[in-house]
């Protein structure tokens, strides 16, 4: 199939009107508190999304450090096992819901509009209201910390009867806090699908878009399908707590099981939710600094969608080890390895871009790659997993903390720092300090393989996953384990001073900031005007 | 595809007031679940909630009303209304598929059937049966199965039938014919109120007559939790379609242009489709 992104700048203004800072037809309030509770321009609310899951990303972190520092030695030293468990569950509930997936939903607030000639985002006041949904769902998520009983301690899977007959009371909170969560996460990924499908410019097709505008179109897809299902769980979850209901409670004709089933039918779906967008950015970068085309754009969407599909097909190779019937086990295991193919047509592709290119190495392109390497990492260990048989081995040990804190952090959060310094200068109209980032890198690199490396060993070992405590001989891993965590922890302030000095000052951008980069969004100016594209623009794709 | 100059609305309040608003709604629900509180917390929020959003949707009501709105904004609320309603599927697909779960798999393995039977060792004396009116542990369940053959059949006749007048309605609509609309829409309401006020009695009956409670084992539970959102569903579409009726009375909507109607319309035939559904399988089988 013939590559259908145009390599030479697309567009045409179709008025005066172009996309330069022309007086805006709109005027927000500019200046003051106001400007941002009350905005409804998507470069706006998409700056709050990001500066908001980067807090999320620091809490988070600061929590995992408090794990890491316990499990710096063996014994119990620095915090009680209840607390452990609390920091554990934290840890993963605000990076996943406040970190990762904000993050994305900031980037695609950003970038879609500019990369399809659109003025804004479909429904500007409704995204508005999603992200105003979050600090309140965060900040009640964050309080049940100081309720009396603690916060939530169950793992941020949240298995019942674990989260419902021996939660503590802030559960409830908790539940409720995730409601807000995903009615946020709903209401945002419908403005997704309804900005990519009606805003695109005219003379540009579904197949002339960036590719992180397809994964996006894909991921909002999955978040609405599968959000209203994890409402319905922690739902039955409340109604088990407060009203007497037997859903999770066999006693009752009820099953735990069941439980399991749910959130899992919500749950694999969700990381491909956090993978789907990384995808994008990757695909966007890449061919950027190889000063190449992408390399089979339309499998690349093909393959997207073939993720998404299976991704409702293989959720309980989760549960391998709860009980199921051998007809499940197999079923799961195959659907399963299965994804492994349109996986491994995505790392082709980006290979294959980059195949005879003229690369450079600027810091996006450094992220990217590493997400490339590190990404395949994860992926493989997650067809360890899927063998059924072997699972049981490697359930709930560290070898599944490692899988996919493998895919997570040097996959999804190194797209989102790639995204991050490659739209840079596209915010703030100034390169970021292209030395220090490079010490953000290989310090991360450093630190994050240091940190989830080990976990494997230490998990084929035999090292239980959530518990404060272990035997002697993980002791050297977890030491690593702690190091390379405070490595990569710490090293992540640089990232904030990088942005700080960025958007203070620094090298001008021009337009196109990068040499090789071809997609809409480098034709308006550097940093992007607070409104563009009020006249949509006029796609040219190239004939043949 | 765009085409001319898409409407972007000026800075607004009614989002951060709305989100403030459904939190302190939720806080309050939980202060009343969790430390016994009485409900002006979440009375204020509900209340609260309910004002914004009625400014919010006066602002786009008067937007549209001003010709702000083109052919485009018009898809945009369309794609917007149909993956909000397709949100609402998963949601009670999750329900229903508890509901299956539950019936095809728990109950029979509890009483022991298949491979892995060993969940029968907990309670050896259990027979599985639905609609499960003996749970297996120490929860008493219902004393009696409700009959699908009373009031449930009456209501799925209200809300069918008043999927039916609703079209009448909208069709009325579509050709000009205000007068009809606006008494076919009346009717449809009013058995939409109807079927809230019979689902009340039915509640009713299965609390003292039935014994069938929200404690009475999963049949309860899944009872209550379908039934019951589904409910809610109801009134929340008996309002919204309330609204239409009172826009007609004050001459919104074009023959050609109605797409507050259109939606409202979507979302009482969804809440209808679930009620079939659930009358099937909660009801029925
Ligand atoms: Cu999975």
């Amino acid at each position: 199939m013939a590559p259908k992104l145009p390599l030479h700048h697309p567009v045409e203004q179709s008025s005066t009107a172009n996309a330069g800072g022309q007086a805006a037809a709109h005027p927000a309030p500019r200046y003051g508190i106001k400007r941002w509770l009350l905005t409804t321009n998507h470069k706006e609310i998409g700056s709050l999304y990001l500066i908001f899951s980067l807090t999320m990303f620091f809490i988070g972190g600061t929590f995992a450090m408090v794990v890491r520092a316990e499990l710096f030695q063996p014994g119990l030293q620095l915090v009680e096992p209840e607390f452990f468990n609390q920091m554990t569950t934290m840890h993963g509930l605000i990076m996943v819901f406040g970190a990762i997936m904000p993050s994305f939903v900031g980037l695609a607030n950003w970038m879609i509009p500019l990369q399809i000639g659109a003025p804004d985002m479909a429904l500007p006041r409704l995204n508005n209201f999603s992200f105003w949904l979050l600090p309140v769902a965060f900040t009640l998520l964050l309080s049940t910390l100081l309720m009396p009983g603690g916060g939530p301690n169950f793992g941020w899977t949240f298995y019942a009867p674990l989260s419902t007959t021996y939660a503590p009371p802030s559960t409830t909170f908790f539940i409720l806090s995730l409601h807000i969560a995903g009615i946020s996460s709903i209401l945002g990924a419908i403005n997704i699908i309804a900005t990519v499908l009606n805003l695109r410019a005219p003379g540009m097709r579904m197949m002339d878009m960036p590719l992180f505008c397809w994964t996006w179109l894909i991921t909002a897809f999955l978040l609405i399908a599968v959000m209203p299902v994890l409402a319905g769980a922690v739902t039955m979850m409340l109604m088990d707590i407060n009203f007497g209901t037997s859903f999770f409670n066999a006693a009752g004709g009820g099953d735990p099981v069941l439980f399991q089933h749910l959130f899992w039918f919500f749950g694999h779906p969700e990381v491909y939710i956090m993978i789907l967008p990384a995808f994008g950015i990757v695909s966007a970068i890449i061919p950027t600094f190889s000063r190449k085309r992408l390399f089979g754009y339309a499998s690349m969407v093909y393959a997207t969608g073939a993720i998404a599909i299976l991704s409702f097909m293989v959720w309980a190779h989760h549960m391998f080890t709860v009980g199921m019937p051998l007809t499940a086990e197999l079923f799961f295991m195959y659907t399963t390895m299965l994804i492994a193919v349109p996986t491994g047509v995505k790392v082709f592709n980006w290979v294959a871009t980059m195949f005879r290119g003229s690369i450079s190495f600027e810091p996006p392109m450094l992220f990217a790659l590493a997400f490339v390497v590190q990404f395949t990492i994860g992926g493989f260990s997650g067809l360890m997993l899927a063998i059924s048989p072997a699972d049981f081995q490697y359930h709930d040990t560290y070898f599944v903390v490692a899988h996919f804190h493998y895919v997570l952090v040097p996959g999804a959060l190194f797209a989102i720092l790639a995204a991050a310094y490659y739209w840079l200068p596209k915010w703030t109209g100034h390169y970021p300090n292209l030395r220090l980032a490079q010490w953000h890198f290989w310090l991360s690199v450093i630190g994050v393989n240091l940190t989830f490396f080990p976990m494997h060993f230490a998990g084929l070992a035999g090292m239980p996953r959530r518990i404060p405590d272990y035997a002697l001989q993980f002791a050297d891993f977890n030491l690593a384990s702690s190091l390379g965590g405070f490595l990569f922890g710490a090293s992540q302030l640089l990232f904030v001073w990088l942005i700080i000095k960025c958007v203070r000052g620094g090298e001008k951008a021009p337009a196109k900031a990068w040499e090789g980069a071809e997609d809409l969004e480098w034709s308006v100016p550097s940093p992007a005007p607070l409104h563009t594209f009020e006249h949509p623009p006029t796609f040219r794709h190239e004939s043949k | 595809m765009s085409g001319g100059s898409y409407y972007v609305p000026a800075t607004s309040k009614w989002p951060i007031l709305g989100s403030l608003a459904l939190g302190t709604m939720l806080v309050g629900f939980g202060m009343i679940l969790v430390h016994g509180l009485n409900g002006l917390m979440m009375a204020a929020g509900f209340v609260a909630l309910l004002t914004v959003m009625g400014l919010w949707f006066r602002d786009v009501i008067k937007e549209s009303r001003s010709g702000l709105y083109d052919a485009q904004m018009d898809r945009s609320f369309r794609q917007g209304m149909a993956w909000f309603i397709f949100s609402e599927v998963m949601f009670f697909g999750a329900f229903f598929g508890a509901l299956f779960y539950v019936r095809t798999f728990a109950l029979p393995w509890l009483d022991g059937e298949g491979a892995k039977g060993v969940a029968a060792l907990l309670w050896p004396d259990f027979t599985a049966s639905w609609p499960l009116l003996d749970p297996p542990g120490d929860v008493s369940g219902a004393r009696e199965v409700l009959s699908p053959w009373q009031l449930p059949l009456a209501n799925t006749l209200l809300l069918v039938g008043s999927s039916i007048t609703l079209t009448v309605a909208h069709e009325g609509l579509k050709e000009g014919l205000r007068q009809t609309t606006r008494n076919w829409l009346l009717v449809t309401v009013l058995m939409g109120f109807t079927f809230i006020a019979l689902q009340g009695v039915e509640y009713y009956e299965a609390y003292h007559h039935y014994g069938l409670t929200l404690e009475a084992g999963i049949y309860g539970s899944t009872f209550f939790l379908l039934t019951g959102f589904h409910g809610a569903h109801v009134i929340v579409g008996a309002t919204i379609l309330t609204v239409m009726l009172l826009r007609i009375l004050r001459g919104h909507f074009a023959a050609q242009d109605h797409f507050g109607f259109e939606a409202a319309c979507w979302y009482w035939h969804f809440v209808d489709v679930v009620w079939v559904g659930l009358f099937l399988f909660v009801y029925v089988f």
